[in-house]
């Protein structure tokens, strides 16, 4: 009964943690789990992502580098950053209530396929050419910019593009490519 | 020069040619294809009958060594596009070209699982801010507080700077050899001094100023801090000429508190 206990009042605040941003970036570090929960703390985030489930939300992982491909240490855990997700997709009737156009997801979509065709990196005017093939002009400019605060997108100072933090903790990169790979246009 | 040197001589820079094209392709991560395998197995092949000084045999052997390095590459090459990891990026351009936009945007919501995040006040947060702003004064007074006294531009000497402690009287170096020759001076013939008798001064501020100094004649092997455990007894030992311990023994840190009811203890200790 007490162990119950325990772990109900870590996982009320491991919840508060992730729900809440804290920092400029939505998350918490594995190392600011680890100081609030205690050591324990993958077992404390593996049981609320249990309970998230039934609520179609999940508690995603992003690595520093590259995804472990065995067991992560907990090393690698206290250096990634932990998200609360959504654990299913969204329907596109359902992107409204998060504020995006369908022309501001497709925009999106199409800038960051075309960043990962070209290995994680094309300069800005191309992506920006080919959002205009579809898109007026004047929102072109509008969406980049937000893409960019957003922080789906990068920009460094020779005008390049690349994936940021936001793409790599939303977007499955390989169920993208497979799904547009598959597409019957 | 006959015409065997001469044959010779372009063998060595065919040789080299290919080396130095091998090497690029690796080092600037270039297509691996660019080099024909098969030309230049031809070239070895070739000139190796000309060579007879181990410094020919031993470029032959880099151009064969470097080649093999490029057959190494191509042969990853291959690996990864055999592989489900890879794409075609030409492909890929060519969907993305080609999709609708309805059609691209259901696609993406399909990889998209967007961050959730809570934006709310609570009753303690907003009480917490109440408290503030009553303890917060109206901006016209604190603009009275803060608001810059209006100054005559002038000269300042060193005399002014050090009043104003923006210099030092002296420099920090001079300073610290000052305060070693006093250590010298009051340890006398016993070779050491207690702790507080040397850092104890008139004042707090004083006290904490001998001790900060106390702190760099130690570490920078002026002096050496002799702690009796059992006793709870620190006692200071100058050196003639200062050491340099770093590298040569186990550097061991020493907190020590110097707080104001431990000065004010040593000072009614000193009275008695």
């Amino acid at each position: 009964m007490k162990r119950k206990s325990y772990y109900a009042r870590k996982i009320k605040r491991a919840a508060h943690l992730l729900f809440y941003r804290r920092h400029k970036k939505p998350g918490v570090k594995g190392w600011e789990l680890k100081k609030r929960l205690g050591s324990d703390y993958p077992k404390v985030v593996n049981i609320l992502d249990d309970y998230l489930e039934k609520l179609d939300l999940t508690i995603k992982t992003v690595f520093e580098g590259e995804k472990p491909a065995e067991k992560p240490t907990l090393d690698e855990l206290n250096k990634a950053r932990f998200y609360i997700t959504l654990r299913g997709g969204l329907t596109p009737k359902e992107t409204k209530l998060c504020g995006w156009r369908i022309d501001d997801i497709a925009g999106l979509a199409i800038s960051i396929s075309y960043i990962i065709s070209k290995k994680g990196k094309a300069p800005r005017e191309e992506v920006e050419d080919l959002l205009r093939d579809k898109l007026p002009g004047w929102r072109v400019d509008i969406n980049m910019n937000r893409y960019i605060r957003s922080g789906y997108l990068a920009e460094d100072e020779n005008k390049q593009l690349y994936l940021d933090w936001r793409t790599r903790a939303e977007v499955d990169q390989n169920v993208l490519v497979d799904l547009l790979l598959g597409a019957e246009s | 020069m006959s015409s065997g040197k001469k044959r010779k001589k372009l063998g060595g820079e065919r040789l080299q040619h290919i080396i130095d094209l091998c090497k690029s392709v690796e080092e600037r991560n270039l297509d691996p294809f660019i080099v024909d395998v098969d030309d230049v197995i031809a070239v070895v092949r070739e000139y190796f009958p000309e060579w007879e000084l181990p410094e020919e045999f031993c470029l032959d052997a880099e151009a064969i060594h470097q080649l093999a390095s490029v057959i190494k590459l191509q042969s990853d090459w291959v690996r990864h596009r055999s592989t489900s990891l890879y794409t075609d990026p030409f492909l890929l351009e060519e969907k993305i070209r080609r999709a609708g936009r309805e059609e691209f945007a259901n696609i993406f919501l399909k990889a998209w699982r967007p961050i959730v995040e809570l934006e709310q006040i609570s009753p303690h947060s907003l009480a917490e801010a109440i408290k503030y702003w009553q303890a917060l004064l109206p901006l016209s007074e604190r603009w009275l507080k803060t608001g810059s006294l209006k100054m005559e531009a002038g000269t300042a000497g060193r005399e002014e700077l050090i009043r104003q402690r923006i210099l030092a009287e002296t420099v920090f170096s001079e300073e610290l050899e000052l305060f070693w020759e006093e250590l010298k001076q009051r340890v006398g013939e016993e070779g050491e001094i207690h702790y507080w008798d040397f850092v104890g001064a008139e004042t707090y501020p004083e006290t904490l100023r001998r001790a900060y100094m106390v702190s760099f004649l130690v570490t920078y092997g002026y002096a050496t801090l002799e702690v009796h455990r059992l006793e709870e007894e620190m006692f200071l030992k100058p050196f003639e000429k200062p050491k340099s311990m770093v590298g040569k023994e186990q550097l061991v840190s020493v907190p020590i508190s110097v707080s104001f009811e431990e000065w004010r203890s040593w000072k009614e200790g000193k009275r008695d």
